[in-house]
């Protein structure tokens, strides 16, 4: 069998006879990704801000539940953020090490960001896609579930879970992954509609490729872009979620602290001068949306549908 | 000689809901394919004409599986298609394969060229040889004209042309005894068209193929097909031996379908009768009585609004469901 | 004079992958009353060539040269007197017609706005010419129907629609750009008649952008073939298709299957079309074209003028395939 020459000289000028290594969406979006400034700048920010949570306790000089007594009383002029005591951020009311405070509650609220996002990636995707794709009746009961879940007071519930159920960091992780996949569901429904519109699911169809095959292979890597954008958004959102949790005093148990605790606690001592209290929690929080956001939006840019 | 596949008496009809009725109200019933039969031999190409809304597509996607018909028989070898459960009817599946419009929407994007045409390899032949897989499909890359070293790239970086090369390229690894192209070159612009109605000529020539090939475009279909089947609204109007339907067609329909297709020549343009065809197609939801081309027909009687016209055999395997049909050269043919 | 004169035109887009350069010098004129036809594939310009004229660029386009109607530069003019030449002297029909209708307008409000703006009828008067102008372009029972809204109406209608909208100002030059490539034969061969009809009753000079050699073949006066920005031949539609003088127009013509003839195989072009960021450095069509020659690769032929003809083909005439 020959080969269809016309066609082959055609393409084939340029074309060394190795393989050639195709650039996958996925490459042009990483491209596209990297030249806008403000987005690399947040992914660094960002890669700086775990690397604080993760390694931060290696500088830290005393543990976070360590009771400076010698300080207990004269914080407005020994607690002061100060090298010299090796309370680099100062220390809180109580007296403990805020540096040490702060790398834990960081931890705390990005992994509570982490789980609530990645529940969401993983069961509000494949719970969309597998609605969206079967349709009909199927479709109607699934996203009937999702609307009863939806329409429970949340914030209600989960102050009584944990009021019932005593506070708890795994409560507040069940809590937060129990709603995350709602919203994430719909947009993964919304968008199979469309990709299964399209040919090439048919042509799958058509070959007698198995459903769940389909759903794994054709529907779902077509839905990433999205998904992955509304994830990156919705990290920054459970942060703060689980911060107004923290600030009620719901959350995190002494001696473990969030984001969301310090900064309730720095706010009480604020008035006092304690301003350091305060300030350090807060910029990590602050700096930790941003940066989600900024890399969110790049993300969005760069995975932009209208663009493929 | 044996039908490879012969349809008949199929029809589809999709319930179609008021916006806003009540969900007990029965729906609207939209015939988009009636009663409509068929033969197809081993190794013969089926065209199939009509304007959009037509049916032809939805015919097509009844007789590979992806829209359930509603009534009448597909037999591919004896088997009845439309009436086998699902699983029964994935097994024959890799024997039918299908042949986009759009090339580049029936390729996934996040998928390598090389998974997409080992794909139906992969799904009815798991325990292939991963080493066999990719053999088979830069054989196959090299027969449809793509270079084989273009087997990881994505389909993005190729052209529509080359996009359905590689759609082309998929629907055959199966060694399918039916291909079913849906407006294969429509998409493709007019100095490519010629690349892919080549290849696909030449492959069904030398696989053996059996083919039909549904296009809006009289001029491509006459020029690929052995017989020619013209759909208006859902139903047959016409079939014959595509030379014979292009040079003296009997139907009204089919009359005023050719002497609409344009002609690259002046000369033979301006000397051309154009009985042009008034009007549209009419709602697919409400049809026409009797004939559903009496609305437009230039010939229409009193009588066609009563009764709808049989396909009537009127010799040389040239059927007409038209009564009052008489042959009529709407185009002088040379060479 | 000419009607619409364009002198080297050159359209650019900046892109974030370098530019494009859909148009490269391109000159044209149009007289009154004339038809002609500008023919090629995707990415052949065509279009863009109208856009640049009518002032409808995309904006990151640029287009620079002369483009002259009745002797005013449309190129150097503001938005707003581009409007005014745009309703009232020269106007676009597209392939899409739903693209410049109002999908939440009546028709006849979108017809009389027209109206009112440019020739200061009142509501009623122009309500009634607009009637007048949907019965010329026969769409049955206008009266009743010019209170529909656009999706009402079927594609052919609203492509009736369009036309009906364009030519309301009784404009003198009339651009249809690819207007029958969405519809269907029977409903192509309707607008194609009214187009003529339109021509024969206004004397408007129209422009036919197209990919269809047949559509033009019963069409025009004139055709202007286009492949990677530039103008390939052009000429009288009768010897372009009897005896054309491009490799380009020759194998085209080739390429197409035809209803009123047998060919047993069809003759290719081999490859694809240009890419128009990376266009070759000699004439666009070298990669291509079976007659290729040595220097066609390294230097872009330039428009050879006869009487009533224009070639860019370092092939001799008679040498043409």
């Amino acid at each position: 069998m020959f080969p269809n020459r016309a066609a082959v000289e055609g393409v084939g000028d340029a074309m060394e006879l190795a393989e050639v290594k195709g650039r996958s969406l996925w490459a042009d979006a990483r491209t596209r990704f990297f030249r806008n400034k403000a987005a690399v700048i947040s992914l660094i920010m960002l890669i700086m801000v775990a690397g604080f949570a993760l390694f931060g306790g290696v500088f830290a000089q005393y543990e976070n539940d360590f009771v400076d007594f010698s300080l207990i009383g004269s914080n407005a002029y020994k607690g002061v953020p100060s090298v010299e005591t090796g309370h680099y951020f100062g220390t809180d009311s109580n007296g403990r090490d805020l540096f040490a405070r702060t790398v834990q509650g960081t931890g705390i609220s990005l992994m509570v960001g982490v789980v609530g996002a990645l529940v969401a990636v993983i069961v509000g995707t494949l719970y969309g896609a597998t609605a969206g794709y079967y349709g009909g009746r199927v479709d109607g009961l699934m996203m009937r579930i999702v609307d009863v879940l939806m329409s429970i007071p949340f914030m209600f519930v989960l102050i009584l879970m944990l009021v019932i159920f005593g506070r708890s960091i795994f409560m507040l992780f069940l809590g937060i992954g129990l709603i995350s996949w709602l919203d994430m569901a719909r947009i993964a429904r919304g968008q199979t509609l469309t990709i299964k519109n399209k040919e090439f699911v048919e042509v799958a169809v058509a070959t007698g490729v198995h459903p769940v095959k389909i759903i794994l292979r054709h529907i779902v890597p077509n839905l990433l872009g999205i998904v992955i954008v509304y994830a990156t958004l919705l990290v920054p959102n459970m942060i703060i979620f689980e911060s107004f949790i923290s600030f009620l005093g719901l959350g995190v148990q002494e001696p473990a602290t969030s984001l969301g605790a310090l900064i309730n606690e720095g706010s009480r001592t604020m008035q006092f001068g304690y301003y350091w209290q305060i300030a350090y929690p807060l910029f990590f929080f602050v700096v930790t949306i941003f940066a989600f956001f900024f890399v969110g939006d790049g993300l969005r840019d760069a995975l932009d549908p209208k663009d493929r | 000689m044996e039908s490879l596949l012969s349809v008949r008496n199929l029809s589809v009809t999709f319930d179609v809901r008021k916006p806003g009725s009540w969900p007990w109200t029965p729906p609207r019933k939209l015939h988009a394919v009636s009663e409509v039969s068929f033969d197809l031999k081993p190794g013969e190409c089926l065209g199939i004409v009509g304007e959009s809304g037509s049916g032809k597509s939805t015919l097509a996607r009844a007789i590979v599986g992806t829209i359930p018909s509603s009534d009448g028989n597909i037999m591919f070898e004896g088997h009845d298609l439309a009436n086998m459960d699902p699983k029964q009817r994935r097994v024959h599946r890799r024997d039918v394969q299908m042949i986009f419009q759009d090339p580049l929407a029936a390729l996934n994007p996040r998928m390598t060229v090389g998974e997409i045409i080992a794909e139906p390899l992969i799904t009815h032949e798991p325990n292939t040889p991963r080493d066999e897989v990719k053999k088979r499909v830069r054989e196959l890359m090299e027969r449809v004209g793509l270079l084989p070293n273009l087997i990881n790239r994505y389909p993005h970086e190729f052209s529509g042309g080359q996009c359905q090369r590689i759609g082309i390229a998929r629907a055959l690894i199966l060694k399918p005894k039916l291909i079913i192209c849906d407006e294969p070159v429509s998409a493709l612009d007019v100095s490519v068209q010629a690349q892919v109605i080549n290849l696909l000529m030449e492959l069904q020539r030398d696989m053996g193929l059996s083919m039909i090939f549904i296009a809006h475009d009289l001029s491509v279909v006459k020029h690929i097909s052995d017989r020619t089947l013209v759909l208006y609204l859902g139903r047959v109007m016409e079939t014959a031996d595509s030379r014979k339907l292009t040079t003296a067609p009997e139907h009204p329909y089919s009359q005023a379908l050719i002497a609409s297709v344009p002609i690259p020549d002046p000369v033979l343009e301006r000397a051309r009768p154009r009985p042009i065809l008034e009007g549209e197609l009419p709602s697919p939801l409400a049809p026409p009585s009797g004939c559903v081309f009496r609305t437009r027909c230039p010939k229409a009687q009193v009588s066609c609004a009563e009764t709808k016209p049989a396909l009537e055999d009127i010799g040389g395997n040239h059927l007409v469901a038209c009564p009052f049909h008489e042959a009529e050269e709407v185009l002088a043919v040379n060479g | 004079m000419s009607l619409l004169e364009i002198e080297d035109l050159r359209v650019t887009f900046t892109t974030a992958d370098g530019d494009v350069h859909a148009v490269n010098g391109l000159s044209l004129n149009i007289d009154k009353g004339e038809t002609l036809a500008i023919v090629g594939e995707s990415g052949s310009g065509k279009s863009q060539t109208a856009f640049a004229a009518m002032g409808l660029l995309a904006k990151n386009g640029q287009a620079t040269g002369q483009a002259r109607f009745d002797g005013q530069d449309l190129l150097a003019m503001n938005t707003r007197q581009l409007n005014k030449i745009r309703s009232k002297d020269m106007a676009m029909i597209f392939q899409d017609p739903m693209t410049s209708l109002n999908p939440y307008l009546r028709v006849s409000d979108q017809m009389a706005e027209v109206l009112m703006l440019h020739q200061g009828l009142s509501k009623s008067a122009a309500v009634t010419e607009a009637v007048r102008m949907l019965d010329a372009v026969r769409i049955p029972d206008a009266r009743a129907r010019i209170t529909m809204f656009p999706h009402e109406f079927s594609g052919g209608m609203r492509q009736r629609i369009m036309i009906a909208m364009s030519l309301l100002c009784q404009p003198r030059l009339l651009i249809a750009d690819e207007p029958t490539t969405a519809l269907d034969v029977t409903v192509q061969a309707q607008i194609m008649q009214l187009l003529g009809d339109i021509r024969q009753d206004f004397g408007t000079a129209i422009i036919l952008i197209t990919h269809d050699l047949g559509i033009v073949a019963g069409f025009c006066d004139r055709t202007l073939v286009m492949y990677g920005g530039q103008i390939m031949e052009e000429g009288p539609t009768d010897d372009i298709f009897s005896d054309p003088s491009h490799p380009y127009t020759s194998g085209l013509l080739k390429a197409v299957p035809r209803l009123d003839k047998e060919t047993a195989e069809l003759a290719t072009i081999a490859g694809e079309p240009p890419d128009m960021s990376r266009l070759p450095a000699g004439c666009p069509f070298s990669p291509r074209c079976a007659q290729v020659l040595d220097n066609c690769r390294a230097e872009r032929p330039s428009l050879e003028v006869t009487p009533g003809r224009r070639r860019a083909c370092h092939l001799p005439v008679k040498e043409v395939a």
